[in-house]
């Protein structure tokens, strides 16, 4: 009976197509990964030394017992530790993350506030770092040795070394203060409204209200730390490219596109990209989550309210729930853009896909 | 009947000249920028005109002609404490590299020669911590254990393990079925010791030149988390803090540009070394994605 | 007397040395293909067959330098400029590496690796470009050429791929075809259905071929002429016929006695016994003093130290490069 019912489940699984099976078991991988590191920051919150709830309501608050056994039960602290986990866990499943130690309100109502300032600044340095640094290695690898490819190569090289923290500083200070071609910090001019709130990023609100001023003032804000956050990635990237784009280039297909005499620029870029392509597909997924810890150092010197601000403070408090939050919403976003890569490699690759 | 080639060269050189891979001139540049470093740490103490806590001047000047690098909001030589500073992030950084080499090198062998639900909890662990964002897996690490220079090194070593890991780990499978390792364990030598003995050798290369690579990352890092003050605690004279400090005076610049870019010439020596062995010693990482 | 398709004259090949010196590869090689005639090269690994085919197709390795006369159609391709010669790869002259499986994208249909050098050099639509393709899918014997061209590589045999790999080189009508070791990758029972097809194209088409391998029963199905080298240079050349059955320099000899129930032509079962030649062919870089093959030559004599032996004729239509000649008396 039981052999029976394995062999009908194994049938029906092989029945769905194979790319929605991909995309399946790299969900199950997924959901395995967030259970994960839940763990890990439920476990890391609990080796704390000092005492979370000093730090939040002060000494004089703290030495009250009746305060201090109030403040426990309010936020389950007085509970063994695997029931507050399980516990933790059901409220999640349920779309309540607790409540901030520090803020007073709702863990997930923080997230979602600060979450869509920093998506907005990943999505748009990570675009520049892809475009910049994919043209930048394919460069270096078509003028292998030469003058332009040492110039790359150093230029990459300086990128990936720059501290992100006092390039963020050095930026602001010549562009905004002294050549004034940047407004300044923040995400919007002091004073100016924002956009109607439909998805949180404000340059696609702007733009789906039409509201061109905001656009402008939130896409002036937006350019200088976009940029300074994708330098370290435009470096990588480009290192990356280029060492792929020569790996391709050593393949025998590639002889074999010369000798149908195709012209130089078709074999790159129609036989030499795509390979290349598929690998930095690959790490993208990486790239976008160094970008994302990376994103902490540039919010805290541009004053932008994402979620890396969010979760320096929290960790300063030793906020528990705070900080949980924070590392499963990243720790999801990461594992949602690998997912995507992956899909995305499965349509490069045909033999992903079909095989 | 053409034997060699003479005097009359018909054939112009190739542009593509193999250099001596320990001649690279940017490998060069590299190792003269560190080595000036690391003896300008070493010599402080006998090379900076000024004590680095020193408060002794006038606070908030420009650079000039007693404080080279200008002076902070308490009147502190900024150039002796830049001097200072290397005191603080090379040997960190360095320690940092060697926990996380040696932590990753034991996980990595153990995963890979022994294999079965060794292997898988190994590298599940590996998988799941570098899933995160390395340097907010380390904030929450240091939050938990307390903000200061030792714990931010615990903490980044607890997320750079798993790089190490992998790249013994696939030596290992690779050697692990080399006749010269069979033959020894077939002799009776244990585990251990084929581990220790056959493979360790060729394993070693590989690791040492990702430890390299990883040293400027190191430097990086470290002073991010003190930039963010999780790191090293005042008065301490640390590079990533001194920016930090330097931030709430924008307006004088002399305060953070400095030390950011000890750290800049730190890092890009790491870098431009760490580079030229590897293509010296390895070129197959040239993949990886750092 | 028909004008050759192609006439390899005295080519040098010299490639350089990690150390930053050159080696000279290729020494003097020179032959001539004749309209749809198949010229067997045959030789060890290193002998320099595969250079020479490369600087046919101007496709040397990167410092690869080649001189000497290669005449096509009248023109001396080392003369012409790249994009010149570029022209003419697909078009007039084609290649068909050994193992299909690299040599071909793993990532693009058969339909796109096929039709592209073709809307390139005839600036043909798609649709006729599709056509064509059909046509010469149909040609080699490939089932289902229209769905054939939807499917990409990795999901054919590796007889099929090899297939596809020589529609997608015959596409453009090319007169001359290379084929470098065109069997070696694929399984044995495979190996004679490429065969027969080559031989077929050449019937049909009137192809020429030039087809290197080092397998000497590749060489006994397909030429009609071969060149034996060794170290760079041809040691012997002539009529397969003759070649193959009654081979006149020692190491034609060796390879063909090295093989398996050696018997040209597959003549009869000879001792059970393996006769691998002895030693290795020497380090280019190196060459001693005479003939190159003297360390492992059975029939060396004083002479051979001397200058290195030129090729000379002992019969009509061919030429071994040895003074020594066993058949000088007639002898069997």
């Amino acid at each position: 009976m039981g052999q029976g019912m394995a062999a009908l489940v194994r049938q029906g699984w092989f029945a769905i197509p194979g790319l929605v099976r991909f995309v399946l078991r790299r969900l199950a991988v997924g959901v395995f990964l967030c259970v994960g590191v839940t763990l890990i920051a439920f476990t890391l919150t609990q080796v704390v030394p000092g005492d979370p709830i000093s730090a939040s309501l002060g000494d004089a608050a703290a030495s009250d017992p009746e305060i201090v056994a109030a403040f426990r039960a309010r936020f389950g602290l007085d509970r063994p530790l695997p029931e507050q986990y399980v516990i933790y866990l059901g409220n999640l499943l349920r779309g309540d993350l607790g409540e901030s130690l520090l803020t007073r309100r709702p863990v997930a109502a923080d997230l979602a506030h600060y979450m869509s300032a920093t998506i907005e600044l990943a999505v748009m340095a990570m675009t520049i770092a892809m475009v910049l640094g994919v043209a930048l290695g394919v460069l270096a690898a078509m003028f292998r040795d030469r003058w332009p490819d040492q110039v790359i190569r150093v230029v990459s090289l300086a990128g990936v070394s720059v501290p992100t923290f006092w390039l963020s500083l050095v930026c602001l200070y010549v562009f905004f203060f002294i050549l004034g071609w940047s407004p300044g910090v923040g995400r919007l001019s002091p004073g100016a409204p924002a956009p109607a709130a439909i998805t949180g990023l404000f340059l696609v609100d702007a733009a789906l209200t039409r509201n061109w001023r905001v656009f402008h003032d939130a896409l002036a804000h937006i350019a200088l730390p976009a940029m300074v956050l994708a330098v370290y990635t435009i470096g990588a990237i480009t290192r990356f490219t280029r060492a792929s784009m020569l790996e391709a280039m050593g393949q025998d297909y590639v002889r074999t596109a010369r000798a149908k005499g195709l012209p130089e620029r078709r074999v790159i870029l129609g036989h030499v990209l795509r390979p290349a392509l598929a690998a930095i597909v690959t790490v993208s997924g990486m790239a976008f989550g160094r970008m994302l810890g990376g994103a902490v150092l540039v919010e805290a010197v541009f004053s932008w309210p994402g979620l890396g601000e969010y979760a320096y403070r929290s960790a300063l408090a030793l906020d528990l729930r705070a900080i949980m939050g924070v590392s499963l919403v990243i720790a999801a976003i990461y594992i949602l853009v690998n997912l995507v890569v992956d899909i995305l490699y499965a349509v490069i690759d045909p033999r992903i896909r079909l095989g | 009947m053409l034997r060699s080639i003479d005097a009359a060269d018909p054939f112009h050189r190739s542009r593509t000249r193999v250099r001596s891979a320990w001649l690279q001139p940017l490998g060069i540049i590299g190792a003269v920028m560190l080595a000036a470093i690391v003896l300008a740490a070493i010599l402080a103490p006998w090379i900076v005109p000024h004590p680095p806590n020193a408060m002794s001047f006038p606070r908030l000047q420009p650079p000039n002609a007693t404080n080279w690098f200008g002076t902070d909001q308490l009147g502190r030589d900024i150039f002796s404490r830049v001097v200072y500073g290397a005191r603080v992030s090379l040997p960190y950084a360095l320690q940092l590299v060697v926990m996380s080499a040696v932590l990753g090198t034991v996980l990595g062998a153990i995963a890979g020669y022994f294999g079965g639900w060794i292997d898988g909890v190994i590298m599940r662990a590996a998988d799941l911590v570098m899933a995160f964002p390395d340097i907010i897996l380390a904030m929450a690490v240091v939050a938990a254990l307390g903000p200061n220079l030792f714990n931010a090194v615990l903490a980044v070593v607890i997320v750079s393990w798993p790089i190490y890991a992998r790249v013994v780990r696939s030596m290992i499978l690779t050697l692990r079925d080399e006749p010269y390792v069979q033959s020894s364990r077939l002799l009776g030598a244990s585990s251990g010791r084929a581990l220790w003995r056959d493979i360790r050798p060729n394993a070693a290369g590989p690791v040492v030149v990702l430890a390299a690579l990883e040293y400027g990352h190191a430097v990086l890092i470290l002073s991010g988390l003190s930039f963010l003050g999780l790191g090293a605690q005042p008065p301490i004279a640390e590079w990533g803090s001194m920016v930090s400090e330097g931030a709430k005076y924008f307006d004088r610049w002399w305060m953070s540009v400095f030390p950011g870019l000890a750290i800049l010439v730190v890092v890009l020596g790491a870098n431009f070394l760490g580079d030229t062995l590897r293509d010296a010693l390895d070129p197959r990482a040239a993949k990886t994605f750092r | 007397m028909t004008v050759p398709l192609l006439q390899v004259e005295r080519l040098v090949i010299s490639l350089p040395t990690p150390d930053g010196g050159r080696v000279l590869a290729v020494r003097e090689v020179s032959f001539d293909v004749g309209p749809g005639e198949i010229v067997g090269i045959a030789g060890e690994s290193g002998c320099g067959k595969t250079l020479t085919a490369l600087a046919v197709m101007g496709l040397l390795p990167p410092g690869g330098r080649a001189t000497g006369r290669i005449g096509f159609d009248g023109r001396d391709l080392l003369a012409l400029r790249p994009s010149a010669h570029r022209a003419m790869l697909g078009r007039d002259i084609a290649m068909v590496f050994q193992d299909p499986m690299t040599a071909l994208h793993p990532m693009l249909s058969v339909e796109r690796q096929m039709t592209e050098h073709l809307r390139h050099h005839r600036q043909l639509s798609a649709r006729a470009a599709r056509d064509r393709a059909v046509e010469m899918l149909d040609l080699v014997r490939i089932p289902d050429p229209g769905g054939a061209l939807r499917r990409y590589p990795h999901q054919f045999s590796g007889g099929m791929r090899q297939r596809v790999a020589i529609a997608m080189a015959l596409v453009c009508g090319p007169r001359l075809l290379i084929a470098d070791e065109p069997t070696t990758a694929l399984d044995v029972t495979v190996q004679a259905g490429i065969l027969r097809l080559l031989h077929r194209l050449r019937d049909e088409l009137g192809l020429s071929m030039i087809v290197i391998t080092h397998d000497m029963g590749v060489m006994s199905a397909l030429a009609d002429r071969v060149g034996v080298m060794y170290a760079g240079r041809i040691v012997e050349e002539g009529p397969r016929p003759l070649v193959l059955t009654r081979p006149r320099h020692p190491y034609t000899a060796g390879l063909l006695a090295a093989l398996p129930d050696a018997g040209p032509d597959g003549e009869g079962a000879q001792a059970s016994r393996l006769q691998a030649l002895p030693g290795a062919p020497p380090a280019l870089a190196d060459l001693p003093e005479g003939c190159p093959f003297l360390p492992r030559c059975v029939r060396s004599r004083p002479a051979c130290t001397g200058a290195e032996p030129p090729l000379r004729p002992v019969a009509p239509g061919h030429a071994i490069a040895c003074p020594v000649d066993p058949f000088a008396q007639g002898a069997a």
